[in-house]
Order: C-alpha cells, then sequence, then structure tokens
C-alpha cells in the first residue's frame, strides 16, 4: 500500500509540473494585459505601458517568468495579485475553505440522495418510480446552474420567504474566522442563532450546486447496480433466503459502489466548476468567483497561483479516491 | 495580521454585544469587491465608494449631487492670477480617525497633504513603489506629473501646488477620489514597522466613517466617525455586502437585506419601481456612447458622408431596444447634466431618404463598412452588438453593407485606438470630474489622436477652443468655449452620438437623506433610516 501511494506520488511530480506550464500559459495565450484593462476606457500611452509592464516584470522572456514563477512555488511563494497587491496564498487560504465548505455539503447532499435514489431505480427497474427517478435525474444534469439558482432564490427567498437571498451569514453576525468554515466558526463564535443562520444561508446553494453531481451519482448508481444485481452471487444470495434489504444493501451495494466512488471523485472536478456560478449567484466568497474575477482582469499572479493551488487539491483528492478502492473491494492489490 | 484582524472583530463583537450597534446599520449591496483601500492605486468606481468616499476626504470636494467645487479639507484657496498657483488654507482642527489599529496624535496639516501626492509621482518617494507595480493611474491619466512643478508648506495650515501651467480643469480634479487626503503620521507608523502594505488593506482619514474590517469578497464594515469634522453621521454602521449579480442584489433588497442597491439591471427596474417598500432614484448619467468614426480613412474623412450615415441610424429605436427607455438619444459629446452643454445644437435628423441623396451627392456608392461592437456591457451601452445590427439594418436601407467585428475587450481597447483602425467603433465615456474638458479635449482633442480620440479627428477650430477654456478659470468664458466647440463638433460630425443612459439606485423607503450623485459615486454621509 505504502508503496502504491509513494508510486502515485511520485506520478504527481511530472503532472505538477505539467500543470504548472498550462497554469503558466493559458492566461498569458489570452488577448490583451492586465496593464491595459486597469486604465479601462482611458488610453494609457505606449511608454507608460512599457513601464508598468516592466515595474511588474512582464517584459521579460516569458522562459524566464516561467523559470521564476516555478523556483518562487517551490519556496511556497504563489506571487500578489496583480490588481489588489494581496498575497495569492493569503486569498487563497481565507477563500478556500468556503468553497469546500460549500462542495462538501453538496457532495453529501449528492450522495445521500443519489445513491439511494439510484438503487430504487435500479430494484425498481422499468416501473413509474424508476422512470420518474431518472426523468428527475435527467432535468437536474440538463439544468443550466445560473438559471436553477436564480429561480430557486425568487421562489424561496423572493416569494416565500424562507431562506436568506445570498451571503454566507447574516451581516448581524460578526466574529474572527477561525477555521474559515462557516458552520464551526458560527459554533464557536458562541453567539446566538449564529449556527442557525449560517445553515440557513448554506440550504439554497448546496441544492444548486449538488444538482448536477447528484443527477450523474444517481444514474450511475442505477447502472452499476443493474449489472451487479444480475451476477451469480446475488442470484445465490437471494436463493440462500436473505432478506431483499441484505441483499441489495450489503451484497450488491458494496460492489456497485466501486464505479461510483470513481464518479463522486471525478464530481470534485465538477464541483469545482459549478462552484464558480453557484459563488457568483450567492455572493458567496469562495475560490470559483475570484478566479473568474481574476481572468477577466488578466491578474496573471492569481489564476496561475489559484489553478495550481485547485490542481494539488483535485490530485490528492483522487490519490485518496485510489486508496479508498482498496477498503470498498478488499480484492484490489496494490 | 491575523492576530490584529482578531482582534478588530473580537472588538467589534464587544460593540455589538452592548446591545447598541445593530439598530442603526445601513446595508448597502455594492457591485463588486474594492481592488484595495488606497484610493490612488485604482480607478473602479466600486473602490472609491469603498474607500475615498467612506474613509477619507480630499481639499476641495463635489458639492453632493452635483459636481460643482465645494470647500472640503481646504477651507479656502486662492488662484493666483496666471492661474498656475493654487495656495489652500486647510481647515483647523480636523482630526483623523482613531481605530483598533491606530491612533492619531496630531491633527490634519499640510504634510497629509504633502504626502498624500507626492507619493504618487516622486519616484524617490519610499511609497511610490510600496506595493508592486503600484501605477497611480488616475494621477497620470489626469496629467498630474506633467502639471505639477512643486507642492510647498507655507506654514502648518497653508499648501501651495505651483503648476507649469494654467489648467482650468486643476481644481476639479481634486475633488476626484485619487487625491483623497491620507495620513502621514499613520504612512510613517507603517513604514517603521515594516507593514507599509497595510496603507492599502486598513485605511485610515479623515472622512465620515472608520474602516472596521473587510472579509474578503463578503462584506467591509464602518461605523461612523465619531471626531468627523462635519458633525457624526446619523446611522452608527454601515456594511457594504458585496453582491456581484445584479440580479440577485434586487432580490436581496426586496427581501430587506440591504437598504440600498446599486446598479440594478436596466430589465428589473420596472418591478423595483412596483413594490411599494421600495423607491427607485434615478438620474441620466454623466457618461455618452457614441459611434465613431475612423476620420482618416476614406470615405470617411469627409464630413458630408459622416453626417449622411448619421442620419440613416435611427438612435430612439436603440435607445428603446438596448435600454428599454433607461437611456435618452444624444446629440452631444457631453451629457446634459453638465455645465455648457449646449442644448442649442440640433442633432441630425432620422432621414433615410435624405441621408441616401447626401451620399450620393458625396460621390459615394455601394459602401462597405465595418462596425466595431464591443464585447463587454458598459453603464452607457449595455448591448453594442445588439446596437451594431440596428445601424447594420439601418445603413442596408441606405445601401450601405455593414459587417459586425468584435474583439476581446482589451484588445478592442487597444486595435480601436489605432489610426488605420478599419471601421466605425462603438465605444463610449464616463465622466471622471463633471468638468467639460474632461469629454470633449480627451476624447477629441488633437493631442489624443491615436489614443483617446477614436475618431482620430483633429480639427484646429475645436481644439484651439480647448487650449483656450483650460488657460482660463472664468466659467462663463469658458462656457462660451465649450458651446462653440459642440457646434463645431456637430458640423463636423466625427461620431454619431448615440445614448446618455439613466443611472439608477433603488432604496428601501425607510432611508431618507441618500442623494444620488452625476459621477457614479455611492456616498452615505447623511444618510439615516426611519425607525
Amino acid at each position: 500500500m505504502l508503496r502504491f501511494i509513494f508510486g502515485r506520488l511520485a506520478v504527481l511530480i511530472p503532472t505538477f509540473i505539467g500543470v504548472s506550464i498550462i497554469a503558466f500559459s493559458f492566461i498569458r495565450l489570452l488577448p490583451g494585459d492586465p496593464v491595459m484593462l486597469m486604465s479601462g476606457e482611458r488610453v494609457m500611452s505606449p511608454e507608460r505601458h512599457a513601464q508598468i509592464m516592466t515595474d511588474l516584470g512582464l517584459d521579460r522572456p516569458i522562459y524566464i517568468q516561467y523559470f521564476d514563477y516555478l523556483v518562487n512555488l517551490l519556496h511556497g511563494d504563489f506571487g500578489s495579485s496583480i490588481v489588489t497587491k494581496r498575497a495569492v496564498l493569503d486569498d487563497f487560504l481565507q477563500l478556500f475553505p468556503a468553497t469546500i465548505e460549500l462542495s462538501l455539503c453538496a457532495i453529501i447532499l449528492a450522495v445521500a440522495l443519489g445513491v439511494p435514489a439510484g438503487v430504487l431505480a435500479a430494484v425498481k427497474r422499468g416501473t413509474w418510480l424508476d422512470q420518474t427517478l431518472m426523468g428527475t435525474a435527467l432535468v437536474g444534469y440538463s439544468m443550466p446552474i445560473f438559471w436553477w439558482g436564480l429561480l430557486l432564490v425568487i421562489f424561496f427567498s423572493g416569494y416565500l420567504g424562507w431562506t436568506p437571498v445570498s451571503g454566507r451569514i447574516s451581516l448581524m453576525y460578526f466574529f474572527p474566522p477561525v477555521t474559515g468554515f462557516m458552520l464551526i466558526d458560527s459554533l464557536l463564535s458562541g453567539q446566538a442563532g449564529a449556527f442557525k443562520s449560517a445553515v440557513t444561508y448554506l440550504v439554497l446553494p448546496t441544492i444548486v450546486l449538488a444538482t448536477i453531481p447528484l443527477a450523474v451519482i444517481a444514474r450511475q448508481t442505477r447502472s452499476a447496480m443493474l449489472e451487479v444485481l444480475g451476477e451469480d452471487y446475488v442470484r445465490t444470495a437471494r436463493s440462500k433466503g436473505l432478506s431483499p434489504f441484505r441483499v441489495i444493501g450489503v451484497h450488491a451495494l458494496r460492489n456497485a459502489l466501486i464505479p461510483v466512488i470513481t464518479t463522486i471523485g471525478l464530481q470534485v472536478g465538477v464541483l469545482l466548476a459549478g462552484a464558480i456560478l453557484t459563488e457568483t449567484i450567492f455572493s458567496w466568497p469562495g475560490i470559483g468567483k475570484w478566479m473568474v474575477d481574476s481572468v477577466f482582469k488578466r491578474d496573471y499572479q492569481v489564476v496561475q497561483g489559484g489553478l495550481m493551488l485547485i490542481a494539488a487539491v483535485i490530485m490528492v483528492v483522487n490519490l485518496i479516491v485510489d486508496v479508498l478502492y482498496g477498503f470498498i473491494n478488499p480484492r484490489i492489490r496494490y | 495580521m491575523k492576530k490584529l484582524s482578531t482582534l478588530l472583530a473580537a472588538t467589534a463583537i464587544a460593540t455589538l454585544m452592548a446591545g447598541s450597534a445593530w439598530s442603526k446599520t445601513l446595508v448597502y449591496c455594492s457591485e463588486a469587491s474594492p481592488e484595495g483601500f488606497d484610493p490612488g492605486l485604482y480607478t473602479g468606481g466600486q473602490t472609491f465608494d469603498a474607500s475615498s468616499r467612506t474613509v477619507y476626504n480630499r481639499l476641495v470636494e463635489f458639492k453632493h449631487g452635483g459636481t460643482e467645487i465645494e470647500p472640503g479639507l481646504a477651507e479656502s484657496w486662492e488662484v493666483s492670477s496666471d492661474g498656475t498657483e493654487y495656495t489652500f488654507k486647510l481647515r483647523p482642527g480636523v482630526k483623523f480617525q482613531t481605530t483598533e489599529f491606530f491612533t492619531p496624535t496630531r491633527e490634519l496639516n499640510a504634510d497629509d497633504v504633502i504626502f498624500s501626492f507626492e507619493r504618487q509621482y516622486k519616484a524617490d518617494n519610499p511609497w511610490n513603489k510600496y506595493v508592486a507595480g503600484a501605477s497611480w493611474e488616475y494621477f497620470a491619466g489626469m496629467g498630474f506629473p506633467d502639471l505639477i512643478q512643486s507642492i510647498t508648506k507655507v506654514d502648518d495650515l497653508t499648501v501651495k501646488f505651483k503648476l507649469k501651467q494654467a489648467e482650468a480643469p486643476f481644481i476639479a480634479n481634486l475633488g476626484m477620489d485619487f487625491a483623497s487626503i491620507l495620513s502621514k503620521e499613520y504612512a510613517d507608523k507603517l513604514a517603521a514597522d515594516g507593514k507599509m502594505e497595510l496603507l492599502n488593506q486598513q485605511p485610515l482619514g479623515t472622512g465620515p466613517f472608520t474602516f472596521v474590517a473587510y472579509q474578503t469578497d463578503a462584506a467591509i464594515r464602518y461605523k461612523a466617525n465619531p471626531d468627523y469634522w462635519a458633525g457624526k453621521e446619523k446611522i452608527d454602521d454601515l456594511v457594504f455586502a458585496i453582491t456581484t449579480d445584479a440580479a440577485i442584489r434586487a432580490q436581496k433588497l426586496k427581501a430587506g437585506e440591504c437598504h440600498i442597491m446599486a446598479y440594478p439591471n436596466a430589465a428589473d427596474v420596472a418591478e423595483l419601481k412596483k413594490d411599494e417598500n421600495l423607491t427607485v432614484l434615478e438620474q441620466e448619467g454623466l457618461n455618452v456612447s457614441y459611434l465613431a468614426y475612423n476620420t482618416l480613412v476614406a470615405p470617411f474623412d469627409k464630413p458630408e458622408v459622416r453626417k449622411a450615415l448619421n442620419m440613416a441610424v435611427n438612435k430612439q429605436a436603440i435607445v428603446d431596444a438596448v435600454f428599454q427607455g433607461a437611456a435618452t438619444v444624444a446629440k452631444n459629446p457631453i451629457p446634459p447634466t453638465m455645465w455648457s452643454y449646449n442644448n442649442a445644437v440640433e442633432d441630425d435628423k432620422f432621414d433615410p431618404e435624405a441621408a441616401k441623396k447626401m451620399l450620393a451627392d458625396a460621390g459615394v456608392k455601394d459602401l462597405k463598412m465595418k462596425i466595431w461592437a464591443m464585447p463587454v456591457a458598459r453603464p452607457y451601452m449595455l448591448n453594442a452588438r445588439r446596437a451594431a445590427e440596428l445601424m447594420q439594418s439601418d445603413l442596408a436601407a441606405i445601401g450601405v453593407t455593414v459587417e459586425i467585428v468584435s474583439y476581446e475587450w482589451a484588445e478592442y481597447l487597444k486595435l480601436s485606438s489605432a489610426k488605420d483602425r478599419d471601421g466605425a467603433a462603438i465605444l463610449g465615456w464616463t465622466g471622471d470630474n463633471g468638468d467639460p474638458d474632461n469629454f470633449l479635449d480627451t476624447l477629441l482633442g488633437c493631442d489624443a489622436v491615436g489614443g483617446n480620440n477614436r475618431a482620430q479627428w483633429c480639427n484646429k477650430e475645436f481644439d484651439d477652443l480647448m487650449t483656450k477654456a483650460k488657460a482660463t478659470a472664468d466659467v462663463a468664458e469658458r462656457t462660451k468655449y465649450y458651446e462653440e466647440a459642440q457646434v463645431i463638433f456637430k458640423k463636423e460630425a466625427p461620431w454619431n452620438t448615440l445614448d446618455h443612459s439613466l443611472v439608477f439606485v433603488p432604496m428601501n423607503k425607510k432611508v431618507t437623506g441618500f442623494v444620488m450623485d452625476p459621477l457614479g459615486i455611492h456616498r452615505f454621509n447623511g444618510v439615516d433610516i426611519a425607525e
């Protein structure tokens, strides 16, 4: 097992370098530069433009800029935003917990609803229940997030007044961020009502972000279950007279879960992509919104630093998923 | 830093728990995160709302709701007869804010003024490059580096600005955000502590509100400055709830999560007006949108051709389609709210038949041209592609074939300035300081050809008027020059002036004392909430 983990870690190094090249060049391939956008409609003279590019070190040959960047990365220095002048890592660490909190809640909701829905659809294959569940999943999968989010806000916050419109917690509450996770911090703050407020603010963004992964997980679980339910050992289990609950819950589901867990792992990338829109709709101060704003402003340092950090997170999550296989299925040997 | 913010937050909690704070808290749904808190470094309106208009003051201020200049930190000023020396008398007894992170020991004096400006242009000033790539964009954009000869302290409460030449708009420029006055004492302390970057993160000034905390991309918190020289504000706390999506801002306002919102979608305005708890203020923005011909390229070098094309376009239809009525058709290059607006100028009448004939008389047949449509929505033009499509069909009616082109925004800004640009470009401008010079000379002066002058139009008669208007501080005389310039502009038609958009501020009916600002600033001094 350790050998496997070390092996995977060794693969991460070239991957990381590859990502750094992509992250570095992607934003520079876009037309326009940050200095030009700084002045907006007001035209900057070419001399001044050149001077600021020099001040920012952006006039040096691209490979020198890249190696400088790589060396700084190895020292843990992700640079500073060209626009806000704040350190990229500081901003990331401040904003990332918000994205993680939202993503975790979304994936928990997606799994909690998606797996049972998939199992149910598989067991009741071909019935109206199966068709309803899978039809709903297809609708969820095809839903444009932005429209869906706005719709929920207008209905639940605007029309019914059940949930707050946007933000992470009521502005009434103000306490120092300890962990960056609002649910935990609100509990730690000891302020009456803060936790409840944080929960109500999480509801809609969680539903919106969970919608697509939920649909994918439900469909994946259904097809994996159908495959497993036809296996000999399931028939054997049934003929032994085990209760349907045991047959499905223990014998079938456990084996069906392997591809489902892969899917869940892959959904992390989807979640981060979905977070960009969800965070924008719900004014959720996370990294999705931060990255998009930075792309528009050609804030090279933030985009490349942010991409590196996000890639690192996805790589680690995938590693964990690979290791998890072993626990789910003891036949997998490393 | 982290400890400090924790401490700050803890203090704020104590204030909250004391039970007084939440009752008079004004929540403003702002449109974007501030880029930082040093207004000299940035150009974004959201940054100015969050820094210069809350925390800071300037020597002179724009009158609340207008573009006229009134005394600010300077009680009075004198201009030398040749217009090159400005002597400001500072208001005595102005205190800097006392915050959790700094307690001032002295009041405002000339050193603060000198510090606030010198850091923006003196390369040897330690604050000139206190953050990487500090470019002091507005200071440079308003031409200050080439204008200011020296700033000297006459005595503690007197400062003298010596200019290299007379420049009438100078005084209006001093009311702009980049000219905010910072505390030198605070800056010195930060420098001594080796924490210069905090000047851009924890602002401290003389303004109506004291900065409490910034929760990145989420909220900015202020409290009323108890020592404010113009008297403490009626509200106790001010919170900016950063909400980037306009539709969500509108929902928040309706749900009572904020009292005032910035920039609603034009499509949401009618709905907001219907809400009985809300009131929607509206005003013509200090902006213009235009189609600039490239007057260096044939046949657009002929005024009669440009005029004919202008006459073929139904501008009212553009305003209706793009703004749903939330704009007015423009006839002059400056908006009607600006002094010296020449209302006597007559717009080119929409008359396709006459336009067709004019083109034929000018010897132009089967004209093919490009129209550049901006890829982004700006306050003065919400949908340039739609506007371009409407122009395309209008021009087709007089036999002109139009191809619509567009580029990515940064590229668009750059390429549209080129002297050899192929086609007419849609663009616009939002005023910085309420001075007509900021539109007319900046966008149409000969010096701006190849730059802000997207029509590449250089007219000696017009340019002479600009020079004359700059050289005198007499507003009546300047008005005369600018009015005349607008007549020349209309005759020569380097642009098709498209629209001036309306700006809306929807707010809760309980809010009193909020005044809309033509410069697009959101100011909260004087605002109260009815119980």
